[in-house]
């Protein structure tokens, strides 16, 4: 059978996300919490989880996450890492074995900044560098997957539920101030764990329901600028045109959306002169990375988290609040499981981005 | 009178209980294959000069005429068909070049009639496009590399070199002043206005008449340069160089004397009667250097308002040729299939040069992306696209009434399409022509938005380079990576 990557894999999805604005460290246990009611919704073949503000000691160094499947991938790709940067510490990432979760890989971490001299010969910021250093291991060390590379951040999946995915990375012993979390439906079973969600690149991490049908046109323009779509999912393109449109063309948040999710044109000839003459360039410029379909995504970042749906609202998504806490998911059942109380409750509109950030002076 | 070798190619067949004698098929027909004998009260036809365009079939009051294939024949012969001995007696008997027109209409793969569309099921919703937004809008041009900012940190808009605006992604393929009639650019014009799209002059310069409708217009700059000017250039919302076309790549073009009158001579700027004669080549383009030249020689004689397309015919080459064209300034390269439509061409060139546009237009796109470069250059496709997203001549003559009887090099069109015989071109009536040109394309937008919509997709511009949505069927290996799709069943 085809593995992901050899072949494109509808999956449909429960998401749920966890954020805290006050900078308050929560334990992985409440997410893992959120995400069991909406057990039906995934299908034992992926769960997986970004946290942020969990390494805090570390919190200026870039944190790889690495699945191996052999030990001749691991040497490869750790003479790579060495060879590009000063690392601080490089360890198995402690699991709770449970019969659940069957066929681990290897799964280590590693801490460290890239050397100076590598980065003034490469000519690049310290940003794009460790992205292609990203992107170089996963397209051309067989066997090896960097599947989480932010500074202060971590990414943890696996093929199983996402409940019992939570238990096997022991997340109750993590704290951060925003989680994110992921049920996969794939429809047929490649069992290999860098396809489980959240995908992510630096500090931007994507969950995603949905199943986007712009995907290859996305896919092939993107890849004009640098990136290589291996997986071929959805997650895999949305985090790039984030990454592509919010690091490298400097839009912001709200105006990558509305290129991701732009509004019709019927709704921009309503519009007043300014904005029209805006969404239109918009539009027009970035044309390709218009996503249709179903879509809802949360995007984790240093500092915040957004929460997206498509134009049509193809796919629920729901945003609950209690003072300083905003809680985003798939069911309602999924938020009240963790606060049954709410001081508000809404579903956003499609194309309408919901941004939460930490408030001012809260260090991520 | 010398014996004629020929077989003709059609039979007319006229039923005798119903003909009454009317007299409308002769008048129709400018082939005069239709005459009257008075004494015998009955109609006779001279099928030799029969081109099958159904004219008649179609005025005749009692339904009494018939065009068929002339069962008669030479000797059979798996070689030797008919059409071929044909060819041969024509030459011996003329000693000259075969004239045709239209485009290839040999029995060469139709990878469209291979190539199968997507559709949503289960995993995600198709959309339906009675209750939703189905956006057939689309722009093209080029697209700068940086976004700028002003000092609120608002996003510039004005940094977007121009583009063009389509309601719908299709267009009127280029069709002259000369080699079509007034009433024929009359209609495209009037239909492109109301559709939000473009038509196209040709070569032959742009009819005064007409000049009211620039904002819809494309006008072609051409190796002969009729009627080109700095009004004619400024008078479109874009300037199409045109290097090649799919129907004879390779070579120019030929408007006979007899089509040079009038309003014609005046709009190509050449004396009445005199053979407008387009050079193979652009005598100032011998090289891809000497495009470039051009391209900005425009774009200045437009003060950079108008968007620069450059037309090629597929060939070859093609994928390397739009890639130096997308280097040259260009905004907008025009890709002509080997089965696009024309008013004249050689028969041997039109039948044997050339590729097939499916596989031009997926080797450029392809080739383009490779090179990084793909953003900032549209591709606009035509030559062979019968019913679906680009347009090409066939659309527009179609709709107006030809009937592909491919012999429009005459000058005797008995629907008013490609002739300047103010009788025949008083038979296309503007009006009508307008509303089914606009009909047409509104039924195509209608099909295209259903399509899309059973695709879950709500934006053309997301099915632009969205291959995943196409699968081939009954192709090999080398086709399929070619048109860089996969098999059905995949």
């Amino acid at each position: 059978m085809q593995k992901e990557g050899d072949v494109r894999i509808p999956s449909g999805c429960a998401i749920s996300g966890i954020f805290s604005r006050s900078g308050k460290r929560i334990s992985g246990e409440s997410i893992v919490r959120s995400i069991a009611p909406m057990h039906d919704r995934s299908n034992g073949l992926g769960g997986g989880f970004a946290a942020y503000g969990i390494y805090p000691k570390q919190r200026g160094l870039y944190a790889f996450h690495v699945f191996y499947d052999s030990v001749r991938a691991k040497a490869e790709c750790e003479k790579i890492i060495t060879s590009n940067f000063d690392l601080s510490a490089a360890e198995k990432i402690p699991t709770r074995r449970i019969p659940e979760i069957t066929d681990e890989p290897a799964i280590w971490r590693y801490f460290g900044l890239p050397f100076k001299k590598a980065l003034e010969d490469a000519a690049l910021d310290e940003r794009e560098f460790v992205a292609r250093f990203v992107m170089k291991v996963n397209t051309q060390v067989r066997g090896a997957y960097v599947f989480s590379s932010g500074k202060n951040m971590g990414v943890f999946k696996a093929v199983g539920f996402p409940e019992d995915v939570g238990r096997f990375y022991r997340l109750d012993e993590y704290e951060g101030y925003c989680w994110t979390a992921h049920g996969r439906y794939p429809t047929n079973t490649p069992g290999w764990w860098g396809g489980a969600h959240p995908f992510a690149l630096l500090d931007y991490s994507v969950v995603h329901n949905g199943e986007i049908s712009s995907y290859d046109a996305n896919r092939r323009f993107i890849e004009m600028f640098g990136y290589k779509c291996t997986l071929l999912t959805d997650t895999e393109v949305i985090t790039y045109i984030i990454d592509f449109l919010n690091r490298k063309k400097h839009l912001s948040l709200e105006e990558a959306a509305e290129v991701i999710a732009a509004p019709f044109w019927s709704e921009i000839d309503r519009m007043g002169e300014k904005d029209m003459a805006k969404y239109t360039y918009l539009r027009n410029m970035f044309s390709s990375l218009l996503i249709t379909g179903p879509f809802s995504i949360l995007l984790g970042y240093t500092g915040g988290m957004m929460a997206l749906n498509d134009r049509l609202k193809l796919r629920s998504m729901v945003v609950g609040e209690r003072g300083g806490m905003v809680y985003v998911a798939s069911e309602e059942c999924a938020i009240r499981e963790v606060e049954p109380s709410l001081d508000r409750l809404w579903s956003p509109k499609g194309g309408e981005p919901v941004i939460i950030t930490l408030n001012k002076g809260v260090e991520a | 009178m010398p014996i004629n070798y020929n077989v003709p190619e059609y039979a007319v067949v006229r039923d005798p209980d119903r003909c009454i004698a009317c007299r409308v098929c002769e008048r129709q027909c400018a082939n005069e294959v239709h005459s009257y004998d008075p004494e015998l009260n009955k109609m006779r036809s001279d099928e030799t000069k029969c081109v099958n365009c159904h004219r008649c079939v179609a005025l005749c009051p009692t339904h009494a005429l018939k065009i068929v294939k002339n069962p008669d024949t030479f000797r059979i012969n798996g070689l030797w068909d008919n059409e071929t001995i044909s060819d041969i007696y024509r030459q011996a008997d003329t000693g000259g070049a075969l004239l045709s027109s239209m485009g290839n209409p040999k029995k060469y793969p139709i990878y469209w009639d291979k190539i199968l569309i997507n559709a949503s099921q289960v995993t995600n919703p198709s959309i339906d496009p009675l209750r939703e937004p189905m956006e057939t809008l689309t722009f093209l041009g080029k697209h700068p590399h940086t976004i700028e900012r002003g000092e609120n940190g608002e996003i510039k808009t004005d940094n977007l070199p121009p583009q063009l605006k389509l309601n719908v992604p299709i267009m009127f393929s280029a069709m002259s002043y000369g080699a079509i009639s007034y009433n024929a650019h009359e209609s495209l014009a009037r239909a492109a206005r109301e559709l939000g799209t473009y038509y196209n002059t040709g070569e032959g310069g742009l009819h005064e008449d007409f000049y009211k409708y620039g904002p819809n217009t494309i006008v072609q700059v051409a190796s002969g340069r009729f009627g080109v000017h700095k009004d004619y250039l400024n008078a479109g919302a874009a300037i199409e160089i045109k290097i090649g076309q799919g129907a004879k790549p390779g070579i120019g073009g030929h408007l006979t004397g007899a089509k040079i009158v009038g309003d014609i001579s005046r709009t190509r700027m050449i004396p009445e009667g005199t053979e407008a004669i387009s050079p193979a080549p652009h005598h100032d383009i011998y090289s891809i250097e000497d495009l470039r030249q051009l391209v900005y020689s425009l774009k200045e004689a437009t003060d950079y308002k108008k968007p620069v397309i450059v037309k090629i015919a597929a060939v070859h080459n093609v994928a390397a040729i739009a890639s130096g064209i997308a280097r040259s300034g260009a905004d907008i390269i025009a890709i002509d299939g080997f089965r696009g439509g024309t008013g004249a061409a050689p028969k041997r060139i039109r039948d044997n040069v050339g590729i097939p546009i499916e596989l031009a237009l997926a080797a450029v796109d392809e080739r383009l992306r490779q090179e990084k470069i793909r953003n900032s250059v549209s591709i606009v496709a035509g030559g062979g696209i019968r019913n679906s997203a680009d347009v090409l001549k066939a659309i527009a003559l179609i709709a107006l009434g030809c009937h592909l009887c491919r012999t429009c090099q005459t000058g005797r069109c008995n629907w008013g399409i490609a002739t300047q015989r103010p009788d025949l071109v008083k038979r296309l009536n503007p009006d009508v022509g307008c509303v089914r040109l606009v009909n047409l394309v509104s039924a195509w937008q209608h099909e295209i938005m259903e399509m899309m919509g059973g695709m879950g997709i709500n934006s053309i511009e997301s099915l632009r380079g969205n291959r995943l949505m196409l699968r081939g069927v009954g192709l090999n290996e080398k086709e399929l990576e070619i048109l860089g799709i996969k098999h059905a069943g995949e």
